[in-house]
This record gives C-alpha cells, structure tokens and sequence, in this order.
C-alpha cells in the first residue's frame, strides 16, 4: 500500500492535539486583540475568544465540562481590558446557559445554534459594560450596538474556523 | 441531529452525580469570577501585574504586527494620493499663501509675546519628552478604551504622564509595565481633560463618551456660544497636561455643551510622545482645587 495511505488509516491522532487545538483557538481568539495593529477609539472589534468558545461548544457539546468558562475567561480577562474577574463570570454563565438551551431544546439546525450564540454574545458584551458602569461610568447601551451587530454576523465565519480546526484536529 | 439526552442518564447513580458535579462547579466559577471583580473593584490595581507582565511577554510578536501597520498606511495613502493630485496641488498653492501671511503674524506676536513674557519675568519651561514609542495594541471589544505603548518603567515612563501624537493630544499613561505601559484614551468614559477654546480661552471640561467622541462641557453653562468648528487646546489647569495640546474640534452642539471629535487619531499616529507631567508654576494658588480632582479621579481608575 501506498505510505501516505498508511500514515493515515487506522491511525488516531495524538490525545494531545485533540485536547490542546480547542484550548488554544479560543485563547489565541482571546489574545487577537494583540495581532490587529488597530488602535480603536470606541469598541468595535468582536470578543473572538467567546466567540470560538460558543462555536467549540456547540459544535461538540461534550469536549468539555461546564466550567470550561471560567479558566479560559480568567484568560481572556488578561487581554481584554475589562476589570479583571469580569470574563471569568460572564463566560461561566454563558457556558450555564448553553447547557440549559442544549438540554431545553434537542432538535436544533444551524438556524437555532446561531441564535443561542447571538443571544449569548448580547449578553455577554452588554454584562461586560454593566459591570465597567459599577467600577467605573462607562457609558450607556447604545455604544454597544455595532459591535453586537458585527459579532452576531461573523458567528458564522468563526463556526466555520472552528469546523476546520475540528477536522484538522480529528484526522491525521 | 439530536444529541443524546443527557439529563436522564438512567438509573447510574455515578452519571447522575457527575451532572450534579459540572453544574456545582460551573456556578462556583461564576461565584469565583465575581469574588475576583469585587477584589478589582476595592483594589483596581490588583491585578496589573499579571496584565503588565503578558503585555511585556507579547510586545516583541506586537510591534512586529504594529510595523507592519505603518508600512501598510504609508503604501495606501502614497497610492491614494495620485488621484487627485491636481486639485490637491491648486488648494494646497492657496492654503499656503494664505499661512504665509498668517505665519507673519504669528512671528510678530510670537515676538511681542515674548517681549512681554521677559517684562513680566516668566520663563515657560517647555518640556523634553521623556519617550518617543508606538502603541502597540489597544482594548477592542471591552468598552473602556486602554491602549498599550512599547515603553515602559524601563525608558522612564511613570503614571499620569500625557501622551501626544503631532495633530493633538492621546491620553495618558495609567500604570506602567517593564517595557510596556497602559494609556487611558482620550475617548475612554473616565478620562477628563481640562480644556479651552483656542480662541478666546472660553474653559471647559473634555470626557470620553466611549464611542470615538468626546463631551465638551462648558464651565460657564449660562452662555453656551460654542458653535460646530470650534477647537479646544489643553488649558493647562489643575496639572498633567501641559497647555495648548489640540484635543477637539467641535461637531455638533448639545444642551451643556458640545460634542467633539478627537483631533488626534491613535490608529493613523506612527509614534506617539510621552511628555513629563505638567506642573503649573505660573499661578498655583489659583488651581490647588482642580488638581485634588484629578487625583481622586486617577485613584476610581487605575490600573483596570
């Protein structure tokens, strides 16, 4: 046979890789913020790292405990310039919610998937600014609205990063 | 496809507590996240250290991306400028005849400006930048608007220190990392700089709105004669920012006030000024006041 053939049948790929490429997409999601050389006045760039986390999740529902998003927010928290605590909350409860949603409604398409992940994202950007309005006044509601709108439609371009990552990470 | 249902897991006493397991720790992780905001909310600079220390980490991969950006901006606004180079030439011609006089002018009073200035025995001491460094990277999904500048402790850079680009002024330096250091934008909701108006120093105060534009509230609220074009320079008043840095050109008027635009544009700035904090020797009777609220304001922001 040939031996690209061979490498490749009856062969799984390290646990390792399985385990770590989820991980670091949504990390390296969290940190993209540092690899776009844009200096933004107002907040416009879309929380990637959630994001990738809301597309792993729904994508393969089991790869991960529900607490996942408490380790990868106190990540995220480092970079994203909200106080610090504040992703670690929020993402936690996000990941809370997707179960509930995952258990509340079984037959679902693309369609409903997206919309559990608009409504997560919505929410968790509009916690993000209540709780900079405790620390410190940061504005109202309205500031918001494009970056909400453009995280809601490039949800679709992150689910598809993260079926590639999924396959490159499931085949060797 | 519908997944498995996982909330009847049969009769496994195991499975079923496994559930119960995810979900304890889960809402023990959010309960641990909101234990970690109230420690931010009473000490705001807790956890700077960890944020300093990866923003030092991550400069070098930073303002290799950042480099790229100018060289990107300069190819781009190069090709862009052959398109109307006629009209552009014909309008510059006028503009500089008319700044030709206008510089004349400005000679002349810089001159009896001077003269008077050595009458009254006032020195103003203009001062020498302490670095001269690129933001390398900002908050972008977070509201509050931070950017990180490549210098830090190590080039001397110190808290409160105002920062400028050529075209107006940027922020300030929040708190300083090795080689890196946090600037509080001037568009950031908690940034206020006491500004006046370049023409008649009519004073006010400039705040961040947090969405690119700024608040311009007038001290004298009665008579609000502010009209749209109207610039605003640094007053001076209170400390931090040395006098006459543009910060604003009016856009449109509101009920107290006026709504600006920023005249400086962090993302355009190729590199950026770090000037040494502006102490007002002039008259310091006059604004002992003003300088307590900066300090109260800096300690409900720092470090975030």
């Amino acid at each position: 046979m040939n031996t690209v053939y061979q490498k490749r049948i009856d062969r799984e790929p390290s646990s390792i890789r399985i385990g770590l490429i989820p991980i670091f997409s949504v990390m390296i999601g969290s940190m993209l913020v540092l690899f776009i050389p844009y200096i933004a006045s107002m907040p416009l760039l879309p929380p990637l790292g959630l994001m990738m986390l809301i597309a792993w999740r729904l994508i393969r529902p089991g790869l991960w405990p529900i607490w996942i998003g408490f380790p990868l927010g106190l990540f995220d928290d480092i970079f994203s310039g909200q106080p610090f605590g504040s992703a670690a909350f929020l993402w936690s409860l996000v990941m809370i919610f997707i179960e509930i949603m995952d258990n509340r409604f079984l037959w679902r398409g693309f369609w409903q998937d997206w919309l559990i992940a608009a409504v997560s994202i919505m929410l968790a950007l509009i916690g993000g600014l209540l709780i900079n309005n405790i620390i410190a006044d940061a504005g109202n509601l309205t500031i918001l609205l494009p970056q909400i709108i453009l995280s809601i439609f490039l949800y679709p371009l992150v689910l598809r990063i993260v079926a590639w990552l999924d396959r490159k990470r499931l085949t060797t | 496809m519908a997944p498995p249902d996982k909330r009847r897991p049969g009769f496994s006493r195991k499975a079923q507590y496994k559930i119960f397991t995810g979900y304890l720790v889960a809402f023990l992780g959010a309960f641990g996240g909101l234990f970690l905001l109230a420690i931010s909310y009473l000490d705001p600079a807790a956890f700077s250290a960890i944020r300093h220390g990866a923003a030092d980490l991550t400069r070098p991969v930073t303002e290799f991306f950042t480099a790229a950006r100018s060289t990107g901006q300069k190819g781009s606004s190069e090709v862009s400028a052959y398109f109307d180079a006629a009209s552009k030439n014909a309008a510059m011609q006028r503009e500089l005849e008319q700044s030709r006089t206008q510089l004349i002018e400005a000679r002349a009073l810089k001159q009896e400006n001077e003269r008077l200035r050595s009458l009254l025995g006032l020195v103003e001491e203009e001062g020498e930048p302490v670095a001269i460094a690129r933001l390398i990277s900002s908050t972008s999904s977070s509201t509050r608007r931070f950017a990180t500048l490549g210098a830090g402790r190590s080039q001397g850079v110190e808290a409160g220190q105002p920062v400028r680009e050529q075209r107006g002024l940027i922020g300030r330096v929040l708190s300083t990392g090795i080689n890196t250091s946090r600037v509080l934008l001037l568009t950031d909701t908690n940034n206020v700089v006491p500004v006046k108006r370049a023409s008649d120093g009519t004073v006010a105060f400039a705040e961040g709105r947090g969405d690119g534009l700024l608040n311009i509230r007038l001290i004298n609220i009665g008579a609000n004669d502010v009209k749209p074009g109207d610039i605003f320079v640094t007053s001076g008043n209170g400390g931090l920012y040395s006098p006459n840095i543009p910060v604003a050109i009016v856009d449109s008027l509101a009920n107290d006030g006026a709504v600006g635009r920023p005249l400086s544009d962090p993302a355009a700035a190729d590199f950026v000024v770090v000037q040494p904090i502006y102490q007002p020797e002039l008259v310091p009777e006059a604004q002992g006041g003003e300088a307590g609220d900066e300090a109260s304001g800096d300690d409900t922001e720092g470090g975030q």
